[in-house]
């Protein structure tokens, strides 16, 4: 009996093993990012998003899409000489630091907002893009935030829409809400006279809308969105770097606004608000 | 520019992404439950062991498994041991591998309380007949053991089935993370989409399910006759 159940516990173990050890052997992938090593193996790993339109998104057909895929196929162009030449690795908000980080991806493009605290774990190359608060509200209405005084503003908790306004206009009354659906749903039926948020959704949300629009485009700090490679990659970083400046001479991410994001926004939208070109802020 | 939200289903290579996706549900999912319930058979006999250091050490796999939650395992095969060993596991692989020790440890505490569960006459009187060990669970103990886990059984496996969603933080699209794609991809012309694809998505479920239901009913049915 004992020994029965000794063999069963031994051959489980074996087994166990057995199947870490094949699964060690499945592949060899390189374990650096370096551009020698991104050359040698033919393709660059960029990290991209799979759900997150317009900028990055998977088409109809199966074919990522998006401001950020955009982008990645021309580093992919200029680096190994062809845009097919990019393996996108579609990674999720929650995880894909720990994608750098494991080296998994060489470069993330996941419309990543730089902040102080993400730049502790991965390094951030120049800005593509930026964003900044908006407001949204019925046609006609508002173009200062001045004018607001009074009135009924509704904004995400937790938000930073949320921490600017108290701090900045103690006047205007707030009207918060945990999803989105129901902050914008509150703008719709009257119980706010206006929205604030991040004003690259605003955009989107304003040009499906109709009878609504951004009254104020661009309002407090601006947080830059930015390429991030993995701690210490400054190889990587200042080639992104050097080609986002050589990018800005021919207006490149003007292009992009045009392909990708203008049939979101319409032409209502300055490209200026969201483009950030040859990686600098003016 | 707004259409029905049916519309999307057929959008493209939509359908055929929504089935490739369910591919790679079932794969894991069949995969990992074939394994768990040939480990988890063995695991759950040896968890019977006289031997109080085999118990003890069986005991902490279970409640390790059980403790830490599956995101947690993914994480920790996916990124941790590459970051800990530079060994790459492709998503697929880990996926399995995860379910199948969560699955081996289920199993095999499923199976315990089974053969547990039989009167202790039974094994008496099949070594009083001059059975072997061996002989003793291939014809008394396995077969009753059987009948009485089939309902955990089928329970596992189907939650099995659906906890399969939580791969795609490990890059692995599978069915619902492709609805999403879809979904999101859509808003603007169908912003009614993900009525229709949660809508397709759950009858997907249902078809993989309700047969492993249907099936473990039947089982019972024949047995008891």
């Amino acid at each position: 009996m004992k020994k029965l159940k000794q063999w069963i516990a031994a051959a489980l173990a074996g087994v166990l093993a057995l199947g870490v050890l094949t699964g060690c052997g499945q592949s060899g992938g390189s374990s650096s990012g370096s551009l020698e090593s991104i050359k040698e193996r033919g393709t660059i790993r960029i990290g991209v998003f799979s759900d997150k339109p317009p900028f990055g998104y998977i088409d109809s057909n199966g074919e990522n899409q998006g401001y950020d895929v955009y982008l990645a196929k021309r580093l992919a162009k200029d680096l190994l000489g062809d845009e097919s030449k990019v393996e996108f690795v579609l990674v999720e908000a929650a995880s894909r630091v720990e994608y750098l980080q494991s080296n998994k991806v060489d470069l993330l493009l996941a419309n990543f907002t730089v902040t102080k605290e993400r730049a502790e774990q991965v390094d951030f190359a120049n800005p593509y893009m930026k964003v900044a608060l908006g407001i949204v509200l019925k046609d006609g209405g508002i173009t200062s935030v001045d004018q607001l005084k009074g009135k009924t503003l509704a904004v995400n908790k937790g938000t930073t829409a949320e921490t600017y306004f108290t701090e900045n206009y103690p006047d205007i009354n707030l009207l918060k809400f945990d999803q989105n659906t129901e902050t914008f749903q509150a703008l719709k039926d009257g119980r706010a006279d206006a929205l604030a948020h991040d004003n690259t959704l605003l955009f989107a949300w304003a040009n499906e809308n109709d009878g609504f629009e951004v009254g104020v485009s661009s309002l407090g700090s601006h947080d830059t969105i930015a390429p991030a490679v993995k701690k210490g990659n400054d190889e990587l970083r200042s080639w992104v770097n050097d080609e986002l400046a050589k990018l800005g001479e021919e207006k490149f991410m003007h292009k992009n606004y045009q392909e990708t994001l203008l049939p979101y926004y319409g032409d209502d939208i300055d490209p200026e608000d969201v483009v950030v070109e040859g990686g600098a802020l003016e | 520019m707004q259409s029905s939200g049916i519309q999307v289903l057929f959008e493209g290579a939509n359908l055929s992404r929504l089935l490739g996706g369910l591919w790679v549900t079932l794969q894991i999912a069949l995969i990992s439950i074939a394994i768990s319930a040939v480990l988890g058979v063995l695991f759950g006999i040896v968890m019977t062991s006289k031997s109080r250091v085999v118990r003890a050490v069986c005991r902490i796999y279970l409640e390790a498994v059980r403790i830490i939650p599956i995101l947690v395992w993914l994480f920790i095969f996916y990124f941790g041991v590459t970051k800990a060993l530079n060994i790459h596991l492709s998503g697929m692989f880990v996926s399995v591998l995860v379910f199948s020790l969560w699955g081996t440890a289920e199993m095999g505490d499923i199976v315990r309380g089974a053969v547990q569960s039989l009167p202790l006459h039974q094994r008496e009187a099949g070594r009083a007949i001059g059975l072997t060990e061996l002989q003793v669970y291939r014809y008394i103990i396995i077969p009753q053991a059987v009948r009485r886990l089939l309902p955990a059984a089928i329970n596992l496996a189907t939650r099995m089935i659906k906890t399969t969603s939580l791969v795609v933080i490990i890059g692995v699209v599978e069915v619902v993370k492709v609805g999403q794609q879809i979904i999101e991809s859509n808003i603007l012309n169908f912003p009614t989409a993900s009525l229709w694809v949660y809508g397709l998505i759950f009858l997907l479920y249902f078809i993989i399910c309700y047969p492993i239901s249907l099936f473990s009913k039947r089982l019972e049915t024949r047995w008891q006759s």
